[in-house]
This record gives structure tokens, sequence and C-alpha cells, in this order.
């Protein structure tokens, strides 16, 4: 018997007793039901700024016709000279950049190419305010996985109009056959006496631009 | 299970030896505390928290309910996305199979992220045997593994050391330590940076594990911290994870109930920095997922056992638990230690050895590590059933047996209580055999008198 | 109202003190107390360690005890929690089981016993109290209306103290270092007299508190409880001899 068959059969004999099983979804879910709807936030964008905030990333406010500025003080702020590019990221965004070479990856950028870039900036698929988690799906604007992990410092704009409350609604809006990566904060550990430090592999240093309100 | 645990001293041993170390005792104290207090605060700020955690709980046990469907029905969407799906119905198939993976790619190195199963199955040591070098990427395992160290720890294995002895571990072990290496987190964290930057760079094949697989869809789940994980499961060329069979969650939406509910207990963070999915074979990658029982067949055939398999491995339980902070990981010989390990090493292996067969004991039933489990897993429960079934020591059965002898008739034990006042002057202040653990440091109850009963049938309780 | 009492076998053999001060409390509050004389043990360190034959045995020994009473007593956390949670695992019904502080507050409604005790008390809600029938703070709330009484907080007080009934014997090294860790944080209150509505976990404690020299006193809720202004000369627990 082939092990597929073997594991099969000793599952199948093992629960062949237990109950059928109902799942409660009591709690807070994406369509407001649940026993605890009355919960709603008000201010998601300033929710979600205080809570990307307690990761020790930097948030930053813009109207929408300012985020060109912030993003070209970010980058000069941050140092950046070399800064990667995913296909599809709005072009008024690069607007206000001067003397910042872009790295645009179409076609892909070679590893160590992308390593030796200074940042990259990206959009996002979804925000979740309770969190402070963006959520990447390798959608325009936000490129493939690589992208936002080998810079050492990531620059995201959030438009205001794409965060939800929580993770549910997160779940919700998301599509699974596309890879996701959810970020909160930069890189961090808490392997050294289980607490929390921020920069290892991934990005050390991450900037969030909300735009509009 | 990994063999480096073999022929080890029972429990109490094990913790006896642990609890003289002030050092150990030191580190463990101040880690689980510090997650103690987090893990509190995050979880106080979820007002439905006790509606996510009765979910996660049905949730789980309904996958294992038709485990066998939401398998078949994972393998159908993995194949269908490009990936290929393997089964292996013990540690040393599912070690055969990974090695065999690795060879057809002509490659000798991988680099791992942090996996609980391929530590059960002692895959790095297999590995070694076909000539391939695992290296583990994750911080807590890169120090166990240059420190030549076990993990002690689901989440944290390095939690028995503290930052002056990872410094040491990494000066001593890690070629391109930085010489003024310093002792802060920070400082140690971008060693490990420095050190696996080209290895990331330069590999082609990654073996990882994952937090869940989600039947419906076929996506597999990781949620870790430091970017490791990501660097593992998007670069390299090919990816295998080994996943356990329990691992899976029926459909898409089941995670907005654990991407909640895993963060918060075991970091204690609102979420933890990186969570990836993907479906099948991704940008481009090779993608094997390698299905593994090794025993956990076994558990889910104990109707009162089973509910071991819902655990998330989040650790929380140890972090709670007054045994585990005292005798640490290592006493309790198995990759999974702490509450969760007392109650499935020995369904996973048995209760053949003697260490094995203690770690039932190895609790007070004091019930902290049910009340922090977030899929809700009655672990005293578990021990005490598993006590039932282990082996009893001839003195500890026959001395249990007098005693129900005793209480099976008021007469019996009235006669006793008799006997005892009135040699109460006689008694030894030191208990023999095993029981003067007892009186090693504490002293023993005056023995009164006059029993209660005695008083109560002299005076039917005193004056009115 | 009538009440059956289940004084349990640790409390009949060595604490007759906290049976007769259970006695006289629901006297005093006006119920009418039966001690049902073929009771013996709930059973619960035979369960604990694995006995589970000896202990259904015992279980349906209780449920036949105490068949015919409408509500029993029971002046001891874990022994209470045994009964209430796991006997329905071994297939043994009964009749309600209340612990001594569950009854004064749930079903006698009082939260003011009445009671004298003029001493620095510090209270250890003990595993099963706490996370099994979970009291919540009904013990705390009956403390704090004692005259005289004040009482002070537990650093870490959930925290278990180690007893763990056979767990105390087979992992002596553990179990004594959870002691001294409640030992110490009791001795950094600077309370005359520890607490607990357990003597089981009181036996543990206080038989290091006394093997150390620490002055410190371990009296059960119910001693406490009891205790009143005409009782004996105030500073002398009802308890005596708690340790040797
Ligand atoms: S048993 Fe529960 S608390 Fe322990 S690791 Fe598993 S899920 Fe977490």
């Amino acid at each position: 018997m082939s092990a597929r068959e073997t594991i099969l059969r000793r599952i199948r004999a093992a629960v062949a007793d237990a109950p059928e099983v109902a799942v409660p979804r009591d709690y807070r879910t994406a369509s407001g039901a649940g026993g605890l709807g009355g919960s709603a936030v008000q201010d998601l964008p300033g929710l979600f700024a205080e809570r990307v905030d307690d990761y020790r990333a930097t948030v930053l406010r813009a109207g929408p016709g300012e985020v060109a500025g912030v993003v070209a003080e970010r980058a000069a702020a941050r140092g950046v000279e070399r800064l990667a590019v995913p296909p599809g990221l709005p072009e008024e965004w690069l607007a206000g950049l001067c003397d910042v070479r872009l790295l645009r990856d179409d076609p892909p950028l070679a590893n160590d190419e992308l390593d030796r870039a200074h940042g990259v900036i990206t959009g996002c698929a979804v925000a979740v305010a309770e969190t402070g988690t963006i959520v990447l799906d390798g959608g325009p604007g936000q490129g493939r996985r690589a992208l936002t992990l080998l810079p050492d410092y990531h620059l995201c704009v959030v438009p205001a109009g794409h965060i939800v409350r929580g993770v549910p609604e997160a779940v919700a809006l998301l599509d699974p056959r596309r890879p996701l990566t959810w970020i909160s904060g930069p890189s961090a550990t808490s392997d050294i006496e289980l607490d929390r430090v921020e920069g290892v592999h991934g990005p050390r240093v991450l900037d969030v631009v909300i735009v509009g309100n | 299970m990994s063999g480096t645990f073999l022929g080890m001293p029972a429990f109490p041993a094990n913790a006896a030896r642990a609890v003289q170390d002030s050092q150990l005792r030191h580190n463990l104290r101040k880690a689980t505390h510090t997650i103690r207090a987090k893990r509190l605060s995050t979880i106080a700020e979820v007002p439905d928290w006790r509606e996510l955690r009765e979910a996660a709980k049905a949730v789980k046990d309904a996958t294992l309910r038709d485990l066998d469907r939401h398998l078949l029905c994972l393998e159908e969407q993995v194949t269908a996305t490009g990936g290929h799906v393997h089964w292996a119905r013990d540690a040393a198939e599912a070690c055969r199979i990974v090695a065999g993976l690795v060879r057809a790619t002509g490659e000798t190195e991988v680099v791992k992220v942090k996996s609980m199963a391929t530590q059960e199955i002692g895959l790095n040591e297999a590995l070694a045997e076909h000539g391939i070098e695992a290296y583990e990427t994750d911080l807590a395992e890169l120090i166990v593994q240059l420190g030549d160290d076990r993990p002690s720890h689901i989440l944290v294995p390095a939690i028995h050391r503290n930052r002056a002895e990872i410094r040491e571990i990494f000066l001593r072990s890690m070629p391109d330590a930085p010489p003024g290496l310093t002792d802060e987190p920070a400082a140690l964290a971008e060693a490990a940076r420095l050190h696996l930057r080209q290895r990331f760079l330069a590999s082609k094949v990654a073996i990882s594990g994952a937090n869940f697989a989600v039947a419906e869809t076929g996506t597999l789940v990781v949620l870790e911290s430091e970017g490791n994980g990501r660097m593992c499961l998007t670069l390299p060329e090919t990816l295998i994870s080994v996943v356990g069979i329990e691992k899976i969650v029926p459909t898409w939406r089941d995670l907005e109930i654990f991407l909640q509910v895993l963060p918060r207990s075991s970091t204690g963070e609102r979420m933890n920095p990186y969570t990836s999915t993907w479906t099948g074979a991704t940008e481009g990658q090779t993608f094997h997922l390698v299905l593994l029982d090794n025993g956990r067949t076994d558990v889910l055939a104990d109707e009162i056992g089973r509910q071991a398999l819902r655990c998330i491995r989040c650790s929380a339980c140890l972090n709670v638990c007054p045994v585990y902070e005292r005798a640490g990981g290592h006493a309790y010989g198995s990759v999974y230690p702490g509450p969760i390990g007392a109650i499935l090493t020995p369904q996973m292996r048995g209760m053949g050895s003697p260490l094995d067969a203690s770690l039932p004991y190895a609790s007070t039933l004091c019930g902290a590590c049910y009340d922090a489990c977030p899929v809700a897993i009655d672990i005293p429960e578990v021990l005490v059933h598993l006590r039932a079934r282990a082996p009893h020591p001839p003195a500890e059965r026959a001395a249990m047996g007098a005693a129900a002898w005793t209480f099976s008739r008021a007469v019996r034990l009235t006669r006793a209580q008799r006997l005892a006042s009135r040699l109460r002057r006689l008694l030894p202040r030191r208990l023999p055999g095993p029981l003067s653990a007892w009186t090693d440091t504490r002293d023993l109850p005056e023995v009164p008198a006059e029993s209660f009963r005695d008083w109560w049938s002299r005076t039917q309780g005193g004056p009115r | 109202m009538r009440v059956a009492l289940f004084i349990t076998c640790v409390n009949d053999t060595l604490y007759p003190g906290t049976g007769r001060a259970v006695v006289s409390l629901l006297r005093r509050l006006g119920c009418e107390v039966d001690f049902p004389e073929a009771q013996t043990c709930c059973g619960q360190m035979h369960l604990n360690t694995g006995y589970q034959d000896e202990a259904r045995r015992l279980a349906r020994r209780f449920r036949a005890v105490f068949a015919r009473h409408e509500i029993v007593v029971v002046p001891s956390g874990s022994c209470a929690a045994t009964i209430r949670e796991h006997y329905p695992r071994l297939g043994v019904e009964t009749p309600r089981v209340v612990e001594l502080t569950e009854f004064l507050v749930d079903v006698l409604g009082v939260t003011d016993v009445g009671a004298y005790f003029p001493h620095r008390v510090t209270y250890h809600p003990t595993c099963h109290s706490l996370r099994g029938l979970r009291l919540g703070d009904r013990p705390e709330t009956l403390l704090r209306a004692v005259r005289g009484l004040e009482l002070v907080p537990l650093p870490g007080a959930e925290e278990c103290c180690g007893f763990g009934g056979t767990f105390a014997v087979k992992n002596p090294a553990v179990s004594a270092a959870m002691c001294a860790d409640k030992c110490r944080a009791v001795l950094d209150t600077g309370a005359e007299v520890l607490c607990a509505a357990d003597n089981s976990c009181l036996t543990h404690l206080g038989g290091a508190l006394h093997r150390q020299r620490t002055g410190v006193r371990v009296v059960h809720i119910a001693e406490i409880l009891a205790s009143t202004e005409q009782d004996k000369p105030a500073g002398t627990p009802i308890a005596s001899g708690r340790g040797r």
C-alpha cells in the first residue's frame, strides 16, 4: 500500500467515532456579523497610523496631491540613491525625486542588483488598521516578493481607502491564489530573551505614507 | 523524533539538574515573564478573544474529523497549481523523500526556515548522511546550531541563552562575526544578518515547514519575524515544505481566526512582522509539499488525546508553565517541550522509555496552560488521561491500593486515623523512601489528637 | 438551609480545626449541617496520579454517600473541582457540589460573615480554586469584610505553589523551587498569615514556611471566617499545630 493510502486509512479508522463539529463564528467578522458588531472604529487611518507607529515604523500622512513631495522627502531623509520600483507604480509618486536612480524591475532585476538597492517603493493591496499591517499581493505597484525583501528600506504608500478594520476584512478581500506578504513593521526578532528588536534579514527600516483620509 | 534525545534520563532527574543551574533559571524566568505580560496585554485589547478561541478550537476539531477529505482536497489544489505532493508515513520516509528531492537538484547545501516538523524528524542529521548540509537561518536556530546545542522552546529555541552567552557563541563559532561584537540584541541580529546574507542570495534549495495549509485553495502559510522565512520561501529555485497532516485548515476564511490568535499568543504582538502565503508553484519556483504522519494518526485515534493535534505551536503554554520555567526545555527530552510536549511526546513516541513515561507527570495540573491555549487544549485533562495509561512503579501501586482500601470503608479510615493519633508523638519527622522528598524541604503537619469525624460523633458538631 | 458537609480526607485526618470552623461558620449563618459519616475521600489523588479505576470506585462511593443530599459544601477547592469537573468524565453524576466560599457568596448571598480577625493576611488563590472552579474574587471579598483583617495582595498570586499532589514527591526539585518562590512572595508581603481555600496547598507551603522558621502561619479561609471577637484571645489563630 502506498504511504498515501496508508495514512488515509489510518485517519479514517482513527476518527470513525468522532462527532460532527459545528464552527461558531461569533467573533467580529468582515460582514459585521457576530455578537460584537457595535465596536466599529471610526477613524481607521488614525488607528492604522498608531498601530504602525508601535512597530517603530515611521508613519506620515499626505494629501492626494502631496505624495510626490513626501516620497522625495523620505528618500532624501533615508539617504536613498538607488530605489527599486515595481511595474505599475503610479508615476506621479516618483515625480519629486531628484538625484535618485530608479531601478525598474521590468525586466526583473538580478538578486544582487536588488541587494544593492538602497530602498524600494510600493503601494499595497490592503492594510489592516487594528494590527498595523500592510498586505502586498504582487499586483500593480507592488511587485514580486523579493522586491520588498532585499533592499534595506521599504517605503510603502497606503491609500486611506485601502485600510480595513481587522484581519477578517483583509482576508475577505484578498485572493489566495496570489502570493501574499503581510508586513507589520520592519523585520524584527524576539529570539533574544523574548524581547522584540527591530532589524534582521528583511528591510530594517519601514516608512508608511497614508494618502488621503 | 530526533535521535539526539535518545537515552536521556527521566524528567525529574533532568529537571533537578536544571533547577540547580541559576543562570538557566534566570534566563528562563526573565524571558517567560517578559512574554507573559506582553501576551496578556495584546489579548486584553481584543474584545472577541473568547469567541475567536472557541472558533479556533472548533475549526481544528472539524478539520480533524474530516482530515482525509481535507488532505485530498489540499493535494488536488497544490497539484493543480503546479506543486508536487508527497506523503510520508514516518520520519525515515519523510527524510528519504526530502533527501531525494534535494539530490535531484544536484545541490549539496540547503537553507532552512525554522520548522518543528523537520526538527521532529531529525531532517538535518538525515540530510548530513546524504552529504547535504542544512543551514538554519532563524536567529535562535542559528544560535542553537552554532552552539552545538539543542532547542529548548518551540518558538525561541535558544530561550535558555541570554545575550551574553549568545555573543560568546557567535564569537566562537561564527567565522565572520565582527570582532567588536557587543551583546546588544540589535548588534547580534546585525551579525546574523551579515553572516547569512550571501547564503540567502546563493542558495538554490530551501526547506520550510508551514503554520497552516488551506485545503480549499492549496495555500501554505508561514508566519515569521526576521525575514529569513521570506528569503527561503522566495529566493531559491526549489522549495520543499514538510508539513504535519494536522496543520490543515479547511477554508481560506479560517485564516481570519488563526492570523489573529497565533501572533498574539506566541510573541504577544498584534501581528508578527511577516506572514507569507503561497499557492503551488509560485513566481517560477519548483514546489514540493511533504505531508507527514509520523505518529499523528495514533494521536488522532485517542478520543481524549486527539485534542493535542489542534496545537498551532504558539508556545503560550510553555511561557506560562511554572514547571517549564524551572525545568527548562531540555528536560522534556523532545523537540516539543513544556505542557504541549508533555502530552504530545508520549502519544507520538509511546511510553516505553522512562523519560517518555515520566512526561505526563511533569506537571502540577495547575491549568495555566489550558487557560493560555488559543485552541483550548485541555492539557491537564490529557495529562491525567495519559497518567492512567502510564506504567506505574510497584511501590506506588501498592501504596495507592492500600489507600483505596482504607478509603473504601469509613470504618477503615477511622481506624487508621485513630492509630495515627495514638502514635502522633512517635511519628518520624523525616519520611522514608521516596516520601523523603517531601520532608527534605518541608516540615510535616502535626497529627491531631482527634480526627474531625471522631469529634463530630462525640459532639454532633459541638455547641449550637 | 440544610447542607451536607464533605470534609475531605485531608481535613478530616489532619485539620479537624478547619472542619470545626466550617461547622461553626455555617451554623452561625443559619445552616443546618449534616455530616454523613460514611464519607471518606473524593479520589482526587488516585485520579490525578493515574489510578482511574480506584478513583472511579471512590467517586461512586461519594455519589452513594451523598445521594440523598441536595447540596454538598466542600472546604477544599481541589476536591470540589475534582468532583465537579472530573466525576462527569468518569461517568459519575453527583448532587450539587459547591466550594465553601462559593456557597457563602452565591448560595447564601453573604459577603460579610461577621468575622473578626485582627491580622495582616495574604491570600493564595490556589490553582483549582482559581482556574478550575473560577472562584474569582469571592474569597477576597469575604476576607475584606472581616473586621480587623488587613488583606495584602500576593505578587504573582495566580502562579502555582508547586504542590500538585504526588507531583511534590515525583518531581521534588521543581516542586521545592516553586514552593521557595511562592514563600518568598509571601514573605515579601509582610503578612503574618497566609490564607487559602485548600489545606493541601497550605500543607506544602506551611511545611516550608515552618521549616524556614519564618513565623508566617498558614490558615484555611474557613478558620478566619469563623473567628469572632468572642473567640480566642486576639492573635492566636485557631489553626494550631500546623508544623512540627
Ligand atoms: S498547546 Fe496550545 S498553547 Fe501550547 S503551543 Fe499548542 S496551541 Fe499553543
